[in-house]
């Protein structure tokens, strides 16, 4: 078969930017971003997990068919979390324990 | 003989339709899993949006040196495992198995932390249940959080020993002569697997082991 066979230093590379993207992640977590500290910490998750889907995984240097997949599985796990979220991002969650409004 | 086993099915007309047919099969099903453990993602987002104090509370009683040491031990399996892949391509034989071992013994090291960090919850009374123990305050959010700590890093794990299991089916197979430059199919698939668990601890460590910690 005539595969694309990954240079190996590329492996490396990206081994080396997950390895610092962990460090990353650490050291953001002790910073006080105020309201955007998870924010920080997801993006950075995103963009280790893209390294791997598309160099690891190979999506990169896959088939137009393997990105519609992988790419699909983002877009429904994206509709999953924004049309579950809609309804509790809208509204005023009341603290617990706190008297149910008249 | 082994060696002469032809992997050809014979519903595929060449190695290369039934490499692209494994292909696409395997990332279905790893769709499947991504929506599997988004579930449990959203629910983890929407009770840490209700209690954002005990979800952080909880959280400090993970161990960070501990979470960050399994985040660096999966990203080195998840390069020998691309390695172990790589050297199949070229038909190096050695070296697969070899990428493959380590591959191995990094999974179970992940896996023998995990017990470390499970004992150490059951000691402290940390389990969601009749035994769970809450100094401060309501015992009832913090055992969501540990509930879903558990249940999510729990998941993670069982994948982890699926893992285990096909490596050293993969090891097997490798040392009878069944892959060869012309077909490693089974490895590339078991690779895709191996980064997509490797892939949900990247998620799991920041948002349960790093939360409020400024």
């Amino acid at each position: 078969m005539n595969h694309h066979i990954v240079p190996l230093k590329i492996y490396f590379a990206i081994f080396a930017a997950l390895m610092a993207g962990t460090a990353l992640t650490v050291w953001a977590a002790f910073q006080d971003f105020g309201e955007f500290n998870t924010l920080v910490a997801v993006v950075i998750a995103v963009v280790k997990a893209a390294l791997v889907v598309l160099f690891f995984m190979h999506v990169k240097y896959s088939d137009k068919l393997i990105w519609v997949f992988a790419s699909a599985g983002f877009i429904w796990l994206i509709i999953l979390f924004a049309f579950t979220l809609m309804d509790p991002m809208t509204r005023d969650w009341l603290p617990v324990g706190a008297p149910l409004p008249m | 003989m082994a060696e002469s086993r032809n992997p050809l099915a014979h519903h595929f007309d060449s190695l290369e339709q039934q490499y692209a047919a494994a292909k696409l099969g395997m990332w279905s099903f790893l769709i499947t899993e991504v929506m599997m453990f988004g579930g449990l993602f959203l629910g983890y987002i929407l009770y840490r949006c209700r209690f954002p104090e005990v979800f952080a509370q909880g959280s400090h009683h993970l161990d960070i040196k501990l979470g960050a040491f399994n985040t660096a031990v999966l990203i080195v399996s998840s390069l020998t495992m691309a390695l172990a892949v790589h050297a199949a391509q070229e038909g190096r034989k050695q070296a697969t198995l070899t990428y493959l071992f380590f591959t191995l013994m990094l999974g179970l090291t992940f896996l023998g932390v995990k017990v470390i960090e499970y004992s150490d919850k059951y000691q402290h009374h940390l389990i969601p249940g009749a035994r769970f123990l809450w100094s401060e305050g309501d015992a009832g959010p913090p055992q969501l959080f540990y509930s879903y700590y558990f249940c999510m890093t729990g998941l993670h794990a069982i994948h982890m020993v699926v893992g285990a299991g096909l490596l050293l089916w993969l090891m097997a197979l490798t040392a009878r002569n069944r892959f060869s430059p012309a077909y490693y199919t089974p490895i590339e698939m078991v690779g895709l697997y191996w980064h997509f668990v490797d892939i949900v601890w990247i998620f799991l460590f920041p948002l349960l082991y790093l939360i409020g910690r400024h």
